[in-house]
């Protein structure tokens, strides 16, 4: 091998080159040691790992878009659409691919009329709703609003037109307690949805019933949620559905409710406060439920804007409370019916029993007046109904004692919750030593004093029932003891099959009563109104009927009220009650009716009942409502969904 | 016919001469897997294939004529190369085009390109150039003085900033350094000082660097932000399994759950279709490749060849390692394509002239030592 190179130079050259050599193997080996590396990596991401990672490659390929079912209609007996549905768009924002909401809003602005109270109504949303999507700035866009934002959309990210089905309610504010409104599903429902495990077929649901018929029969009209599966990209655009499961709507609800009644029932009212329960004796059924005042349902669709809602919620006259069920109020003389069968069916007095009443009864050293001052001078039972003699059950009270009475009412279903289908029922009070002993706490208030059981014999005193309890108490005497539990729901429908599935009639006690002794209560409550104090109100009824007023004294404001002083004086008033029946023989209605600080119960509630009963019983409308819309227009507009 | 024949005869074999038939095998094994790749990833933008296909045409070519110099006129190359680089990178540091936030492109005309692919050939050639020139008599001095010369682009590229790039060229630069015969010793030390480094070097770091470093470590922490590209590549690599979905199968591919998945992230796409058995193939391919650089390194005439013939077939390593290792989740995500695979003309065109001068070197081998 000739060389250039010195001796020196090629050793050096060789170690050098050797020296390379040594390095490429090092490197050699490392690279190796490297790839070893990434080798393992390999196998362990995709045959130790690879069940993990295909799961998770197949929840990225396929998104489940829920499909939110149409919820149920809600109709009358008669078929009378009380809620439906309808599709209408809304303006949506979607919080988390805006910058700033604000800033998305104040330019939405300049496009879309956006008022005060659509920002007030939104915040509201942002608040009360958990984790939100989107929610709507807008709803109800009318034609040309959704062209011209179809036409800017570019402009604005994260903000799109949506088609929703929004609930309508034809009558508006009439049988709102009953019917109930919707709200959009917030904190708290979301709980509650996830604790009942039914979360799953809220996704894509935006509202759910908050009161009334929408919130008691949720699960039956808000149908089961569909789901689509989508092949979706990383930018979450469908590219393809692969399965379609299709959403089952609701069952449609049919109440025992009669729409024609109890919008004159609630027009009868006026602008007066009250309650109105009329229920069919033998089933139970519930034909009219008011409360006054009453709220329009509509105006909660798209989530009360929060001044109506903060109006609805101060508002002295408390329209959101439902008075039918949850208002407790002293029965006052239409307690005294039932007081007059008890002492029957116990004994205490018979037909002929009578007595002298001389305006007053005197126990001890009280002395209880009589509301006639000089007294009704001979009484007996019937007369007692008729004349609604105080003395006499003063001292009917004192002779039957307040357990005998307290049981009696009691079998009745005075003082415990009827069971009616709808939330919020309140328990009223029957009185009685155990009550007494349970509501107080220190001793000497806990003793029942035999001067208290006097005025229980009138309606007053301790005793507080709801119009619903009284209604049904009555309509269970009636029917000669078959208590019914009251209900509103009639039946289930299936929108597809029309399948309908009945509400058998709840027989909850037969009370032991002699029909001999209802016969004669009948006839008595019939003698008021034709020679008693419901006598001007049902003069030349087309019909019999059978009746008893009532006058409750307001002793004091229930709740924690701020008193108006401009008020006061009225809402110091008595109470205006009126319990009846229709008609005398084989009646198929029972009501009580009461308006608050109405006076005495001639005045206004038996006026109010005299109108309803003329319409149901003999098809009479009044004439304000004669030239109203007819409701039958409502009738089988089923196709709206 | 003997007569028409001849020509073409004499043609091809001028053609085939100086290319390493081994060497362009494997290559061209790869480029083939690197179609299969990106037609699969290529769905919806047909254009890519015929694209690449024109790349690589001009890649080969250029590979030819490099493969047709010699190792000296290359080390004419050198400076001129070194220096223009240089001079290209200040510009772009200047008057560049910001391209996501990155100072990396220059405009020449009608065309901008990224003066920093320049370097990765650029450097190793001056550093290669430096030590052959000092050959006789290399003193730690000269390797002070060929650290200078790599630092300056390197630090230029990490200011654009574009750290895949910046990590390449650095790498082929030490590469240089580190088959010169720099001491153990010194490597050591340096490799502490380095260490001691990170801390004052991670503040110089641009938000987005950091992150992504970060979420490397944990890239559930921004499961849609930064981690995205590591966790669906992670998914497109694991859900492939032993023997992959299938050409054209691949799910996270093609519902565009990868991003850059003609590019960087081709190997996921790779590797989610073929699996581990794929990933094998792939592996041995790049370690035929290594090993014929390694021993075309080996057998070298001369320093400055050996030098490149090293620090090339490291760069290759370097390119597959970094990529692949990022693409399964043990490394940053940084820049870095996938060698013969990844979509782009310029990482092509880099690629095959270092083959280029592989074939070259081998080429040369005995001419000095005979």
């Amino acid at each position: 091998m000739p060389s250039l190179l010195g001796h020196g130079e090629l050793r050096n050259s060789e170690r050098e080159l050797q020296q390379f050599q040594l390095r490429l193997g090092v490197a050699g080996v490392a690279m190796l040691v490297a790839f070893t590396i990434l080798l393992a990596r390999f196998v362990f991401l995709q045959v130790v790992q690879h069940d993990h990672y295909r799961s998770k490659a197949e929840d990225n390929r396929i998104s489940i878009v829920p499909i939110p079912p149409n919820r149920g209609l809600i109709t009358d007996r008669n078929g009378v659409v009380v809620a439906r549905n309808y599709s209408g768009y809304t303006l949506e924002i979607f919080p988390r691919r805006v910058k700033s909401v604000e800033a998305t809003i104040d330019e939405l602005s300049e496009l879309i009329e956006i008022t005060p109270r659509d920002r007030a109504r939104f915040k509201r949303l942002t608040v009360e709703t958990r984790n939100p999507e989107s929610l709507p700035i807008r709803t109800r866009l009318t034609d040309e609003e959704v062209a011209k934002f179809a036409a800017n959309r570019f402009r604005y990210e994260g903000v799109e037109i949506k088609a929703r089905l929004f609930r309508q309610y034809p009558f508006a504010d009439v049988g709102s307690h009953v019917i109930g409104y919707m709200g959009r599903i917030n904190k708290d429902d979301q709980q509650r949805l996830e604790d009942e495990g039914v979360d799953a077929n809220y996704r894509g649901t935006d509202y759910i019933g908050k009161s009334g018929v929408e919130a008691k029969y949720e699960r039956e009209l808000h149908g089961t949620t569909g789901f689509e599966q989508v092949e979706i990209d990383a930018a979450g655009r469908g590219i393809r559905t692969l399965s379609r499961t299709p959403a089952v709507s609701g069952n449609n609800i049919v109440l025992t409710l009669d729409m024609r009644l109890q919008r004159v029932a609630e027009n009868a009212f006026g602008e007066r406060r009250g309650a109105l329960v009329a229920i069919e004796p033998g089933t139970g059924a519930v034909l009219a439920l008011v409360s006054k005042p009453g709220f329009d349902l509509n105006l909660f669709v798209d989530g009360p804007d929060p001044q109506y809602w903060a109006d609805l919620n101060t508002n002295p006259d408390r329209p959101l409370n439902n008075r039918a069920i949850a208002g407790v109020y002293p029965p006052g003389s239409t307690f005294k019916p039932f007081m007059a069968l008890a002492a029957l069916e116990q004994g205490k007095r018979r037909y002929n029993s009578t007595i002298n009443d001389p305006g007053y009864f005197i126990f001890g050293d009280r002395r209880f007046r009589d509301s006639k001052p000089g007294g009704h001078g001979v009484v007996d039972l019937h007369k007692s109904i008729v004349v609604s003699s105080d003395t006499y059950y003063y001292m009917l009270a004192n002779d039957m004692g307040i357990d005998a009475i307290a049981s009696f009412m009691g079998q009745l279903g005075l003082g415990s919750p009827t069971g009616i289908d709808l939330d919020g029922e309140a328990r009223g009070v029957l009185p009685s030593p155990e009550w007494k002993m349970k509501r107080f706490k220190r001793p000497e208030q806990q003793k029942w004093y035999p001067g208290e059981t006097i005025s229980i014999g009138i309606g007053q005193g301790y005793n507080a029932y709801t119009p619903v309890q009284l209604a049904n108490a009555m309509a269970t005497v009636v029917a000669n003891g078959k208590m019914y539990r009251p209900h509103v729901l009639s039946h289930t429908e299936n929108p597809r099959t029309r399948e309908r599935r009945a509400i058998e009639p709840e027989l909850v006690a037969q009370v032991p009563l002699r029909k001999e002794y209802v016969e004669f209560i009948k006839r008595a409550m019939a003698g008021v109104t034709k020679e008693g104090t419901g006598q001007r109100a049902f003069a030349k009824a087309e019909y019999t009927s059978g009746g008893k007023t009532g006058t409750a004294q307001v002793i004091a404001m229930k709740q924690n009220e701020k008193y108006d002083e401009k008020k006061v004086d009225e809402r110091h008033r008595d109470h205006s009650l009126y319990i009846s029946f229709a008609p005398l023989d084989n009646p198929i209605i029972a009501m009580l009716v009461i308006v608050e600080n109405g006076g005495f119960g001639a005045r206004a509630a038996a006026p109010i009942t005299r109108t309803v009963l003329d319409y149901y019983l003999v098809g009479k409308l009044p004439k304000e409502l004669e030239e109203a819309t007819p409701v039958d227009e409502f009738e089988d507009d089923k196709e709206s969904d | 016919m003997e007569l028409a024949r001849l020509p073409v005869q004499r043609i091809a074999q001028r053609l085939v001469e100086g290319i390493d038939s081994t060497l362009l095998v494997i290559i061209l094994a790869l480029s083939m897997l690197g179609f299969a790749a990106l037609f699969s990833a290529s769905y919806d933008t047909p254009g890519r294939v015929l694209n690449q296909l024109v790349s690589l045409c001009i890649a080969l070519t250029a590979m030819w004529l490099v493969a047709q110099l010699a190792p000296q006129t290359l080390m004419r190359f050198a400076v001129p190369a070194y220096v223009i680089g240089l001079v290209l990178l200040v510009a772009v540091a200047l008057f560049g085009d910001v391209v996501n936030g990155a100072r990396r492109w220059l405009h020449v005309g009608v065309t901008r390109f990224q003066p920093s692919e320049m370097m990765k050939l650029a450097l190793p050639l001056m550093l290669a150039w430096y030590f052959h020139r000092r050959e006789s008599s290399l003193r730690l001095r000269d390797f002070a003085l060929a650290a200078l010369l790599l630092i300056v682009p390197f630090g230029l590229i990490v200011r654009q900033p574009d750290l895949g790039t910046a990590a390449l060229v650095g790498a082929v630069g030490f590469y240089v350094i580190f088959f010169a015969g720099l001491s153990w010793r010194v490597m050591g030390a340096l490799a502490g000082l380095f260490v001691v480094a990170l801390f004052p070097l991670w503040g110089m770091l641009h938000d987005y660097q950091r992150r992504r470093v970060l979420t490397l470590l944990d890239p559930t922490t921004d499961p849609l932000g930064a981690g995205y590209h590591i966790i669906q590549a992670t998914i497109a690599v694991g859900s492939g399994g032993l023997s992959g979905k299938g050409w054209l199968n691949g799910t996270q591919a093609h519902l565009e759950f990868i991003p850059e998945r003609h590019t960087d992230f081709i190997f996921a796409v790779f590797s989610e279709e073929f699996g581990l058995i794929g990933n094998l193939v792939l592996l041995t391919l790049y370690a035929l490749l290594i090993g014929r650089g390694l021993m075309i390194a080996a057998n070298a005439a001369t320093l400055f060849a050996r030098l490149m013939a090293g620090a090339v077939t490291l760069m290759f390593f370097t390119y597959a390692f970094v990529n692949m290792g990022m693409v399964s989740g043990i490394l940053p995500v940084v820049g870095v394509p996938l060698p013969f695979l990844s979509y782009g003309g310029t990482a092509l065109l880099t690629l095959f002239i270092g083959a280029g001068i592989l074939m070259s070197v081998q080429r040369h081998r005995t001419l000095v030592q005979t």
